[in-house]
């Protein structure tokens, strides 16, 4: 039950990401970026951070590090993948999520406590999540409003890959259309979010609703490798 | 105003100065001769150049060592004190914090983004140069009043560029404070802390102590950009000219510095240095001549060898140059190897630009000719003070008295009035409204070292670091 931690040289929370992975009782390690396979690991994180400085679009360089061909292959091959804000940027940069992460209409960098509503309970990533908990987690960023075409959004919607919604009462910290923070893929296994579990993960950091994602995740890997 | 300056060709040693280029690089005539004085004879033009920025204000404290010197510094708990980049303290089990609060007024006044971003970045370096992780920057800012357009730019373009930096480094900016004052229309007051936490055993000391050793430069190459900062804008008085000083201004480049954090703090837990220091004001020059002055020692420095940004720069353009996210590093001849391994695998350049000499002069060396010659300490522990008058300001009211009634000032209403429009004065007033607008701007959680009651407002005063949990990720 291995989770792999992607970093980047500009990652600032691929720390903090192994941190939770562990309490959430998983053996983890970082993964450099321009290594060319996952070290064997059962899942993926793609943490937070400004990958390559991202003085360019977030993201937009993070997907040709080498690295990234082995995130792909493990994602085709059903691998569980989970992209925090920059990762999730480099998740729909690499075409493995649908969408794009706009400026946020502010116009600013915003950091602040939300409060997500579990859409779905029935993937790898949230199973461990209470009947209509709202989840209470920080966003840190400058480019987190999801878009994409009204058409496809629809498709989106109807698809079931809307995972993560920003609820009341702080709301949408950012403009994302139809205040989506999350998505995830169509196999489910790539699943991608703004704000930051991982920062949620102990009482003393002002919230642990971060650790249900975490939990859900590695449990996640236990049951695949108990099936096999 | 630009830095005017001929070509440095070595100066007949002994001969008096007959021009006025001290005065054109910010030094009084007493300052020349004290130079003078120091060296035995004469300073070339290139030596000059490094005394009028090592003898600058920002570098040399030369006005306030005096006062600096009254305050408490010693204790059974103070592992580094005053000399040092940053202050160690010790805080039990093994560990220690390190802290340093410096300000980047000028420049942040001519190029609000930019100076905030690099005294940030400079702030950083300087913990990191102790051997410690950063785990908290803090912001002290002091504007003129909201309703000048100018305050307005300024406000915008400092917290931008704070949040700029630190976001992207990844180290969370957990409060400070925002004041609003005629006092500093247009001349705003930008202090920035960073704290970080170490093992105790692990502090890295900016000291080049074995002669031998070899002076590694690595990070960002060197360029024009801030060439004499700390003399031309640190140091200088304010004026009308300041749009025209935006070439002094620093460049920062976080990303850049975050690679550099990251590779420092490898080379400090592998104990691949002997000594490390960052390079910001005054530039080589004053990592150089400070690092040889702490171990006694001299350091020769073989300017060929600094690698570049920019085509023909003249010796002194190399020597005083303030691009950002550079470090110099003392190393054994036979850990260069990894310490080379370590900088490639971050993206860094490292070049070998010298050596640590017996000698105690920092030596310039260009193409193989000797073109400078200083004692190091001259440039840095021995440099000029100056006895400045000091009576207490006009301004400076006396606190009232237990049962006087308070004086009205800065708009406040007198007691006696109206309680809610006294309340309601005071909630509009710009130093007591909520501040969120401004720590939104800020990663307050990033590396979730820092712990924090988790709402807005008020977080200047509820922040408080929770030493284990900071420790504990971090070390």
């Amino acid at each position: 039950m291995k989770v792999g931690v992607i970093v980047f040289p500009g990652s600032n929370c691929d720390r903090d990401a192994l941190h939770a992975a562990r309490l959430a009782g998983a053996e983890a390690e970082l993964v450099w970026h321009e290594r060319i396979e996952t070290g064997g690991a059962d899942a993926l994180i793609l943490p937070g951070g400004f990958a390559h400085g991202d003085y360019l679009r977030a993201g937009a360089i993070a997907r040709f590090s080498p690295i990234m061909g082995a995130v792909r292959e493990h994602a085709a091959r059903g691998g569980l993948t989970l992209g925090i804000c920059n990762g999730f940027q480099v998740l729909t940069e690499a075409g493995l999520l649908p969408g794009a992460l706009r400026r946020n209409t502010t116009l600013r960098f915003e950091h602040r406590w939300v409060r997500l509503s579990v859409e779905r309970r029935d993937t790898a990533f949230t199973h461990a999540v209470p009947v209509g908990a709202l989840l209470r987690m920080p966003i840190a960023h400058g480019e987190g409003c999801y878009w994409l075409p009204e058409a496809d959004i629809d498709a989106l919607e109807a698809a079931g890959q809307i995972v993560f919604r920003y609820g009341p009462p702080e709301g949408n910290p950012n403009g994302s259309l139809r205040d989506i923070a999350g998505v995830i893929n169509e196999r489910g296994n790539v699943c991608g979010l703004m704000p930051h579990p991982e920062r949620a993960s102990e009482a003393l950091l002002g919230s642990d609703d971060g650790m249900l994602l975490m939990r859900s995740l590695v449990e996640s890997i236990a049951r695949v490798e108990a099936a096999a | 105003m630009s830095l005017v300056m001929d070509a440095p060709g070595p100066t007949a040693p002994g001969a008096p100065r007959t021009d006025d280029l001290h005065r054109r690089l910010g030094l009084t005539d007493d300052e020349l001769a004290a130079i003078t004085q120091r060296l035995g004879r004469a300073p070339n033009d290139l030596e000059l150049a490094m005394f009028s920025v090592m003898w600058s204000e920002h570098c040399s404290y030369k006005s306030s060592r005096a006062f600096l010197r009254t305050l408490p510094t010693k204790g059974d708990d103070v592992l580094a004190g005053p000399g040092e980049n940053a202050g160690v303290v010790r805080i039990g089990d093994g560990l220690a914090v390190a802290f340093k609060l410096e300000s980047h007024n000028h420049p942040s006044a001519v190029e609000p983004y930019q100076g905030a971003a690099t005294g940030v970045g400079g702030i950083l370096r300087d913990i990191v140069a102790m051997g410690a992780r950063p785990v908290a920057l803090l912001d002290a800012l002091k504007f003129g009043w909201p309703d000048d357009s100018a305050t307005r730019r300024l406000v915008r373009g400092v917290v931008g560029g704070v949040g700029g930096y630190g976001n992207c480094v990844g180290v969370p900016t957990i409060g400070g404070e925002l004041t609003f004052d005629p006092t500093y229309t247009g001349n705003p007051l930008v202090n920035v802390m960073c704290v970080g936490v170490l093992p105790e055993d692990r502090i890295a000391r900016a000291a080049a102590s074995t002669p031998g050793s070899l002076a590694v430069l690595y990070g960002s190459t060197t360029g024009r950009d801030g060439i004499g900062g700390a003399s031309v804008l640190a140091s200088a008085n304010f004026d009308e000219a300041s749009a025209a000083m935006r070439p002094s201004v620093q460049i920062g480049d976080p990303f850049a510095g975050k690679l550099l954090i990251e590779a420092s703090l490898e080379l400090v837990e592998r104990g691949l240095i002997e000594g490390l220091q960052d390079l910001g004001a005054a530039g080589l020059t004053c990592a150089a001549s400070e690092m040889a002055d702490r171990g006694g020692t001299g350091m020769r420095i073989d300017l060929g060898a600094v690698p570049r940004r920019e085509e023909g720069m003249a010796p002194f353009e190399v020597m005083i140059s303030e691009s950002q996210e550079r470090m110099l590093a003392v190393v054994r001849p036979e850990q260069l190897d990894d310490v080379l391994e370590v900088c490639r695998r971050w993206g860094l350049r490292a070049a070998v630009v010298g050596a640590v000499t017996d000698d105690g002069d920092v030596t310039i060396v260009d193409d193989g000719t000797e073109i400078a010659r200083v004692p190091a300490k001259a440039l840095a522990s021995d440099s000029i003070e100056i006895p400045r008058l000091a009576a207490p300001p006009q301004r400076r009211r006396a606190a009232p008295a237990p049962g006087e009634t308070p004086l009205a000032h800065d708009g406040l209403p007198e007691r006696g009035m109206d309680p809610g429009a006294v309340l309601e004065a005071l909630l509009g007033h710009p130093n007591v409204g909520s501040r969120a607008w401004v720590t939104t701007q800020y990663d307050q959680t990033v590396g979730t070292g820092c712990r924090r009651p988790s709402g807005e407002g008020h977080q200047e005063r509820d922040r408080r670091r929770d030493r284990l949990a900071a420790a504990g990720r971090a070390a």
